[in-house]
């Protein structure tokens, strides 16, 4: 039997075989990648957040708080005035803290430090902590992405 | 005893047990002076039988969640009667599988048991051993404590930094940007189905080419005839069954005597406390990414130390068909100082690692 059938015949029985095929694994794959790919909340994004009066930071002190999902690191200096910063070590994701026998911003994982300002000093962090803008009106601190 | 004789009857014009017992009794296992490298690979599958069983028994109570899991684990271990014995031999039996696996994989490397025709072998053994860190690393999460969060967040960091497809995998692994409950379902899921799944599939294949080849003889131990091959059964079942044995014991001892701790919980808000550690089987990767510049050449820091432990590891599965010598059965010095190179790395790390906590 398969020897009267012609060869272009089955080429094109072979072809609309491998299409059918690569149709069938690509339907299967694709609501199954697309699946596995979380959806955008739409709590995620946050742009700006308001972190009450300037009387609740002491000078010289540093405070987490929640950037949508983000962790942020409230530095309140001597002076008086506010910088914020996001609390995500820019080595490998950590929580970074505000260490005042060291005086240096410091990450516990992997002892990677960072000055006041944010800056990189020491150890494997390759980047300096991204920056959020502080806004004081009325008494209130905010805190915006810049 | 009638009875048992007409079951066996029975069975065996089903399932040939006479075929079955016949191969049992022409089995044999080598015999000469490396053999008892022959035994961590039963080890190994013991510690996993274990891990099945007892992983089975911690999901009655277990639930994944932000709010539960680690609620869940705290009900399991001062309400439940042994509920802290359950976890606590989970816990312990999962580290000294991941130590038995490491002893029967560079066992099995420095014998150079690898080597033709015993190649899938040794690739599904290596997958194995990976998928038993991934299952290490997924089941660290799981009570959702402060340490394994923040172990979690570097980990899959790491994953995040290889370069292209990282940014892709840094979501498929954590269901989000950032380690949330999101994540722990998925490791969850990870943990109890898809990595199960996994590993049998390639155990079945591991033990089949076992099963089939026989046991590998080192290289210029093939004519020593001073010493005949011991018969599987029951001489090496036996003695198998005994180190199991020994082995229940040590891991007894273990778990009731240095129960498993649980920690704090996780606050994804809080600062990374000081003394982050992953698993001891990961240190030496994590001393390694400790001590490396925060830029190497053009690359990150972590970037480059990602990349050269995954070419590290893609090469150690594929390493039988390097190793021509062998292939064509010559003893070949170079692979064995590779191996002593890579164990001699690893011991270095880690004990670097430890004395530096
Ligand atoms: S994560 Fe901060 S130093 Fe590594």
């Amino acid at each position: 039997m398969s020897d009267s059938t012609s060869p272009s015949k089955r080429r094109t029985l072979q072809m609309l075989l491998s299409a059918g095929g690569t149709a069938l694994l690509a339907a299967i794959a694709y609501p199954v990648i697309a699946y596995l790919k979380p959806p955008k909340l739409s709590g995620q994004s946050v742009s700006s957040v308001g972190l009450g009066a300037v009387d609740e930071y002491a000078p010289a002190s540093a405070t987490l708080f929640r950037f949508g999902e983000k962790p942020g690191l409230l530095m309140r200096y001597q002076d008086g005035s506010f910088r914020a910063f996001s609390a995500t070590c820019t080595h490998l994701d950590c929580t970074v803290q505000y260490r005042e026998d060291m005086g240096i911003i410091w990450c516990a994982c992997h002892n990677g430090k960072y000055d006041l300002e944010g800056r990189n000093i020491e150890g494997p962090p390759p980047k300096p902590l991204d920056e959020f803008t502080v806004i004081v009106k009325d008494g209130e601190v905010h805190v915006t992405e810049s | 005893m009638e009875l048992f004789t007409s079951l066996r009857g029975w069975l065996d014009e089903r399932v040939d047990l006479e075929g079955l017992a016949a191969l049992a009794r022409k089995k044999t296992v080598p015999s000469h002076r490396h053999s008892i490298w022959y035994y961590f690979g039963g080890v190994t599958l013991f510690l996993f039988i274990i891990q099945v069983c007892s992983g089975i028994l911690l999901l009655f109570y277990y639930r994944p969640g932000e709010d539960t899991a680690f609620e869940s684990i705290r009900f399991l271990m001062s309400k439940v009667q042994f509920g802290w014995l359950m976890r606590s031999i989970h816990s312990w039996s999962a580290n000294l599988m991941v130590l038995a696996a490491a002893i029967h994989m560079f066992s099995v490397f420095l014998t150079k048991a690898y080597r033709k025709p015993r190649e899938i072998t040794w690739v599904s053994g290596v997958l194995l051993f990976y998928l038993t860190l991934a299952f290490g690393f997924s089941g660290y999460l799981l009570p959702w404590n402060e340490l394994a969060f923040f172990a979690t967040k570097v980990g899959t960091d790491i994953a995040g930094s290889v370069p292209f497809v990282g940014g892709a995998m840094l979501e498929l692994l954590r269901g989000g940007e950032q380690v949330t409950g999101a994540t722990l379902s998925r490791f969850f899921g990870f943990h109890v189905a898809l990595f199960p799944a996994i590993f049998t599939v390639l155990l079945a294949v591991h033990l089949i080419m076992v099963q089939r080849q026989g046991m590998s003889t080192p290289i210029g131990h093939e004519k020593s005839s001073e010493e005949t091959p011991m018969p599987f059964f029951p001489n090496f079942v036996l003695r198998d069954v005994l180190l199991w044995l020994i082995v229940l014991n040590i891991l007894a001892v273990l778990a009731v005597f240095f129960p498993w701790e649980l920690g704090v919980k996780a606050d994804p808000f809080a600062a990374a406390p000081a003394g982050i550690t992953p698993e001891w089987y990961f240190l030496f990767m994590f001393q390694v990414l400790k001590l490396l510049p925060s830029h190497v050449l053009f690359l990150e820091g972590e970037v480059f130390g990602v990349l050269v432990f995954g070419i590290a590891m893609a090469l150690w599965t594929v390493i039988p068909f390097f190793d021509r010598k062998s292939q064509r059965g010559q003893q070949g010095r170079f692979f064995t100082y590779v191996g002593i190179a890579v164990i001699v790395f690893i011991l270095f790390f880690t004990i670097l690692g430890w004395v530096m906590l």
